[in-house]
């Protein structure tokens, strides 16, 4: 954990996923920009935490990322292979490396099967492996994410919400990935079931050696598991750090407003802290503002901000900031 | 000293509800003898995980239970008058009026095909007597109390118009055409996402000192409450495990439950990747709860009589009760143990 490895896993560079919205006649009307030439780059072995409100494109950015869907532009590179271009069968030994969990454990998991059958399809899917094998691997991923070897023969509907999400850890794991979408992963769990999901995904980290990407709008636990964070706003990354630093050191006005707005779990810290409030509605991602996306709810905005679109720019090691005036706002 | 001990109004106060379902051949005990009190002018929270009991035991307060259910008390009384006594015409005049409620899910509580002006008009001419006229101006007044900007225009706009956090201050416009003395919301913002719900949360803190009337704030989130409430109720397992002040239940809670539920959550500000501390197992059925308290599976303090019987209430202060065996030092002392040994 301490050695800093810096060796890239997961790549993207100037990555755009648009979705056509149609009117009622099937006719394209406008184009919905859910991710926007974002450049990214996830190391081996990290969280890479990823936040912003909702339908800001997190979960189209991981899901673009992990070739569930097809980008619009730009390039995708795993573990320097450009995976961009990829289709069909070309595609499974990529999502043999990369697999995903859901934030809904009740309507991912298909109520027809036994856990048994939703394992067995996942490794079958890769193929390549002896029957005796393959309930060798079953029997072990099983027993990892802390179930019993006779839920085997269970049916989803027979868990709970924690041991559902479990379950389908248990099926990304089993075809032994080296990297890892968490998607929401505890956002539909109770308080006290989401440490126990959060303590198993950094134990399997460790023992698995395992990259994730970790897409959430709970900012408290995303601190508490991610090393670094970038935070998205209208499918653009506006700001990207090590996760203390991020949380002690916000540059970008957005993220300040952000994490202002975390409800804080002590009362004498929360009746102190004072609130960065933002003023008005995210704008519907149809119809982004020009320039920076941000300027029409930006306390300092100025007028070359409606037209010019801020670069990401290093403003000190490891941390990056689409803002040019950031550093002069704070001060 | 005289002014301490000077008790406050009690806007409602309810002693032992009990709530119990009848569905496919089974009964659920869904509230197993609840007593709890909100003094006018506070925002009590009312905190717990899915199934413990929270919002059927508000909807129980508030005669919203659907037939299969059977509700009992030994007392329920709401600004001075006795809902036990009540049929289903008063009960109805006084919810609304006096009463209140906001949802979770703001766009499943409007209704699709009318218009906000419509939705908040129709509460102000039924419960207020208003007519269209006077209902308007006041829509507008109440709209803009809530913070929405250019009410008049939106009077004549639909549901899916409005965001969801606009929808949401919708909601507690109509709640708020009343001028109710009691509001219980829902656990208002968990559909909404967090800059719109310290939005919506910082309304609601700004509305209750503006009016004087009571909150009851249903939530599974701590961190929600802790800048908001006066006080806080935990539920678990059908059970009230511990009430207290806000800074009691924060800095001396002692439920074992309440310090696991504190303990489980990432701490705010610091930034240490200290390990979370999970709280194991899962809650309980309440088709058939356990007999003793409903959280000696999960406790590590458990011990066999915990399992056995139901604990008594021992108090603290004049604010704080918790439902556990062991009295809080106790709790202090076994915890150095296990760390010790551990």
């Amino acid at each position: 954990m301490d050695n800093k490895n810096n060796e890239i896993l997961l790549e993207a560079r100037d990555l755009c996923k648009y979705f056509p919205a149609k009117d009622f006649f099937g006719r394209k009307k406008a184009e919905v920009k859910a991710v926007d030439k974002i450049n990214l780059a996830i190391r081996k072995g990290e969280t890479f935490g990823l936040v912003g409100e909702s339908g800001c494109g997190k979960s189209t950015l991981g899901r673009t990322l992990i070739r569930m869907y097809d980008p619009t532009s730009g390039s995708i590179l795993f573990k320097g292979q450009d995976i961009t271009g990829l289709k069909g069968r070309q595609l499974l030994p990529v999502h043999k490396q990369m697999q995903i969990i859901f934030q809904d454990p009740y309507s991912s998991l298909d109520p027809h099967h036994n856990v048994r059958e939703i394992l067995k399809e996942s490794l079958t899917a890769v193929s390549g492996i002896s029957a005796s094998e393959m309930e060798g691997r079953m029997e072990e991923i099983l027993k990892k994410v802390g179930l019993k070897p006779d839920d085997m023969y269970k049916y989803a509907y027979e868990f709970s919400g924690g041991q559902r999400q479990r379950i389908g850890i248990a099926r990304a794991l089993l075809v032994e990935p080296e990297f890892l979408l968490c998607d929401e992963p505890i956002s539909a769990l109770d308080v006290s079931i989401q440490a126990q999901v959060v303590n198993l995904l950094e134990d399997l980290q460790k023992e698995m050696g395992l990259t994730y990407l970790f897409v959430a709008h709970d900012l408290s636990m995303v601190r508490h598991i991610s090393t670094r964070i970038g935070v998205m706003y209208l499918g653009r990354l506006v700001e990207i750090a090590d996760s203390d630093d991020l949380y002690e050191n916000p540059l970008h006005p957005y993220t300040r407003a952000l994490l202002s707005a975390i409800p804080l779990a002590d009362p004498k810290l929360a009746s102190q802290s004072k609130r960065v409030m933002l003023s008005g509605e995210l704008p519907s991602p149809m119809n982004v503002p020009t320039g920076c996306h941000f300027h029409t709810r930006c306390m300092y905005a100025r007028e070359d901000c409606k037209n010019h679109i801020p670069e990401m720019v290093e403003v000190s090691p490891g941390h990056f900031v689409s803002c040019p005036y950031a550093e002069e706002n704070i001060s | 000293m005289e002014e301490t001990l000077k008790k406050k109004d009690k806007i409602l106060s309810a002693a032992d509800i009990r709530t119990t379902f009848h569905t496919h051949g089974r009964t659920v005990q869904a509230v197993r003898g609840v007593s709890l009190y909100v003094e006018s002018g506070e925002i009590l929270a009312v905190v717990g995980e899915s199934g413990s009991g929270k919002s059927v035991l508000m909807k129980s307060v508030m005669g919203l239970m659907p037939d299969n259910a059977e509700v009992k008390a030994d007392q329920l009384t709401f600004a001075g008058q006795d809902m036990l006594g009540m049929d289903q015409e008063q009960l109805r005049k006084m919810r609304g009026k006096e009463m209140a409620m906001i949802f979770q899910d703001p766009m499943t509580a409007l209704n699709p095909l009318k218009t906000i002006g419509s939705h908040l008009m129709e509460v102000l001419k039924r419960h207020r007597g208003m007519d269209k006229e006077a209902a308007k101006k006041e829509a507008v007044a109440v709209l803009n109390q809530v913070g929405i900007p250019s009410p008049e225009k939106r009077l004549g706009q639909y549901p899916h118009e409005f965001s969801g956090g606009m929808r949401q201050r919708v909601l507690i416009a109509m709640a708020l055409c009343c001028k109710p003395k009691l509001l219980i919301a829902d656990e208002p913002t968990t559909a909404l996402d967090v800059t719109i719900q310290a939005q919506i949360l910082d309304l609601l803190k700004s509305l209750q000192e503006e009016t004087g009337m009571s909150i009851i704030l249903i939530t599974h989130d701590l961190g929600v409450v802790a800048s908001l409430s006066h006080r806080i109720a935990v539920m678990y397992g059908g059970l009230l495990m511990e009430e207290g002040t806000t800074e009691e239940i924060f800095y001396t809670p002692k439920h074992p439950y309440t310090r696991a539920l504190l303990h489980a959550v990432p701490k705010p500000h610091s930034g240490s990747k200290e390990r979370l501390e999970p709280i194991p197992g899962m809650a309980p059925s309440l088709i058939d709860p356990p007999s003793g308290c409903p959280f000696a599976e999960r406790c590590k303090f458990a011990c066999e009589r915990c399992t056995k019987e139901i604990p008594q209430y021992r108090t603290y202060s004049t604010t704080q009760r918790a439902l556990c065996i062991y009295s809080g030092e106790e709790l202090d002392h076994k915890e150095g143990e296990v760390e010790s040994h551990g």
